[in-house]
């Protein structure tokens, strides 16, 4: 443990070197833009910017994209709250108490308490990842490929069984996903499959033009249909103001640690921050005094939303530089870019990249509170970027996509792909098909393969391999009950329901 | 797919229409991904798996879920909502459309001379705004955007002809 916080601060030195301070800095300003923008939400943002950190450390690199993360988070509260416009998916539920205050004009309070709860949470996760990512790390180190493909296949379980989308379309999207990672060079025999003789498929899909596509083209064709008017609220955050509204947040703290937690268990399972935010807001809708006022403005209906999900997108991070499964696909964005870095992420990273690891921690604090201070201070500045009409926007944020599309891999037909997949988007969320299993399974297709034929290479062909020992069959099971979660719920429920005892 | 009302009065498409066409093109992704992996093989070779066995389960997990949403679709009344109105329709066509021709371009015209059009585009048809604002903004933001990306980033991006005459 001592070790570790020595580690810490070594990090802090790497962190706060001059350049890359100024990355955080940028970072944080480019996340809030990109937060506040429709269609370049935190995960198609940090993939548009990704390519162009190839010419930086990996350290550097990963400092700047956690930054833009970060702002991300934060831009979505802005217009979340200003214009009842969710700037991300799980700023949703901020707007139920949000955007009424700022119509009776206490927008200053809402954002303070969206921030700052941003804050809090955001640190609570830090904190926890910094004592528990060794120690996982550590316990993951005896993983062979049976229990990597475990942990694999609870993830992906988690997705089908914990999501509020119907099964079997999860399973559609995500078996989908792993058929468009398949396509190209085979890793272990070699062979060139699925690619039906066209040169330009030799590369394969391209997560990150899955995810521009996905998430910020289709994003668009969605907003686009609600016609172009942004109507909003102005804003402006006077000191004063602030300081009133920290003043009455502590009186919140019991409602802020149960936000935290949720965050955090959420955040780490693949479930990610929407469901978290929303959990979050039910819950402290049923245990506070007010809770029959929420919904009209009442401030813990802001707290209590942020705090988890910010904990969550932050602890989302944790399976992923420790197990190297990311929780959320921004965090499946960053994996993505730290194998193209040629870094492993999972349980060596700490131990071979120490600098990288604890530098990425280190970064957390730091751009946790040079966010909270930049979007406090800077507003009215991203409220009015909403302000330029949407028809110079729109097509600005295209051409940001198509140039994100372009740098991946210097391929204009990725270009195409981009459209394509962003067509398939607007098609796939308005039949409520997921898309973040989609992603996750694009970015982790090939490294599920990969140990799942290992294992099976080393038993010969025994599925038994995955009950072998105590630590897979715990994790196996885990996956299985989370894949038929609804089914045992629904038995519980109706267990209960015999029993005269109402079920939550 | 069939026109329906919804409550605003709006008509469209029917939402299970889309739906249909939605699940059986999936369908027709994963028939194509079990062609593709039948060609390299999908049962057991001596080195382990042969590389389309993973492949080929994952297309049948497709169908099958396919098949079930379908049934899904058909087992429930249709309560005749829409998947969107028309006019909903036309406006994303109306940014679709530009893209695809926009994307099109891109390896003949170049990235920038492409953005160029695309940005002017859409300001002087969706903001009706004048024919030389519209140019205007768009040049300066694409002149930007080049200085951004091959002077500061040093990142080439796609040139077309002008840039070649220009001297780039």
């Amino acid at each position: 443990m001592l070790e570790d916080v020595g580690n810490l601060f070594h990090g802090f030195a790497v962190v706060v070197q001059p350049f890359n301070l100024v990355l955080m800095v940028v970072g944080i300003v480019l996340g809030v833009i990109v937060g506040v923008l429709p269609g370049l939400g935190g995960a198609n943002g940090v993939a548009i910017l990704l390519p162009l950190t190839f010419s930086m450390s990996p350290t550097s690199a990963i400092i700047m994209l956690s930054c833009i993360y970060w702002g991300a988070l934060f831009g979505g509260a802005i217009t979340s709250i200003l214009f009842n416009i969710p700037g991300e998916p799980w700023s949703v539920a901020t707007t139920f108490d949000g955007y009424p205050m700022a119509q009776q004009g206490k927008a200053g309070e809402a954002l303070t308490a969206a921030f700052t709860s941003s804050f809090v949470g955001a640190l609570f996760a830090v904190i926890m990842i910094t004592l528990v990512a060794p120690l996982v790390a550590n316990f993951a180190l005896r993983f062979g490929p049976p229990e990597i493909f475990s942990v694999y296949f609870l993830a992906f379980c988690s997705f089908v069984g914990l999501s509020k989308e119907p099964p079997f379309k999860t399973v559609a999207s995500m078996m989908l996903g792993f058929g468009l990672g398949a396509v190209g060079l085979d890793q272990v025999t070699g062979q060139l499959r699925l690619t039906f003789g066209v040169e330009q498929m030799l590369n394969g899909f391209d997560f990150l033009i899955a995810v521009i596509g996905l998430f910020g083209i289709g994003e668009i064709l969605l907003t686009m249909e609600e016609g172009l008017a942004f109507r909003g609220t102005a804003a402006k955050i006077n000191p004063t103001v602030v300081l009133q509204t920290w003043a009455l947040l502590p009186k919140f703290w019991l409602l802020s640690l149960r936000s935290c937690l949720i965050g955090c268990w959420m955040g780490i399972s693949p479930a990610g921050a929407t469901p978290a935010s929303f959990m979050s807001y039910g819950i402290a809708k049923r245990i506070s005094k007010n809770g029959h006022k929420f919904g009209t403005g009442q401030i813990e209906g802001v707290v209590a939303p942020e705090t988890a999900a910010h904990a969550a997108g932050t602890s989302a991070l944790l399976p992923m530089i420790s197990l190297g499964v990311p929780g959320s696909p921004t965090a499946a964005v960053l994996l993505g870019g730290l194998l193209i870095w040629g870094l492993q992420p999972g349980p060596l990273l700490f131990t071979e990249q120490k600098d990288f690891v604890w530098g990425l921690i280190a970064s957390m604090y730091m751009g946790n509170i040079v966010g909270l201070l930049i979007v406090l201070t800077c507003v009215p500045l991203f409220a009015s970027i909403l302000r330029i009409p949407f028809s110079v926007i729109a097509p600005i944020i295209m051409v940001m996509c198509a140039i994100g599309a372009y740098t991946v891999h210097n391929n204009t037909f990725d270009v195409v792909m981009m459209l394509v997949f962003g067509v398939a988007g607007y098609f796939m969320k308005k039949t409520n098909y997921p898309l973040a299993p989609m992603v996750l399974a694009i970015v982790l297709g090939d490294k599920a393969e990969e140990s799942f034929r290992q294992s099976l290479l080393a038993s010969q062909g025994g599925l038994n391999v995955f009950w072998s020992n105590g630590l897979v069959s715990t994790i196996m099971t885990l996956g299985l009950i989370a894949l038929f979660w609804p089914i045992i719920q629904a038995g519980f429920t109706r267990m209960r329901g015999a029993g005269g005892l109402r079920a939550t | 797919m069939s026109d329906t009302t919804n409550e605003s009065g709006g008509t469209g498409p029917s939402h299970r229409g889309v739906e249909v066409g939605v699940a059986l093109f999936m369908a027709l992704l994963a028939l194509i991904g079990i062609y593709g992996s039948f060609k390299v093989g999908v049962g057991w070779g001596d080195s382990g798996p042969r590389a389309g066995f993973f492949p080929f389960y994952v297309c049948l997990a497709i169908l099958v879920s396919c098949a079930v949403n379908l049934t899904k679709v058909f087992l429930t009344a249709d309560d005749g909502e829409i998947f969107a109105e028309w006019s909903q329709l036309r406006q994303v066509g109306a940014v679709v459309l530009p893209t695809a021709v926009y994307v099109a371009l891109v390896p003949y015209l170049g990235i920038y001379v492409s953005s160029a059009l695309l940005i002017a585009a859409f300001m002087r048809w969706f903001g009706r705004y004048h024919w030389v604002t519209s140019i205007a903004l768009a040049v300066g933001v694409v002149v930007l955007t080049f200085l951004m990306f091959e002077m500061w980033f040093l990142v080439p991006l796609p040139k077309g002809p002008l840039e070649s005459y220009l001297g780039y």
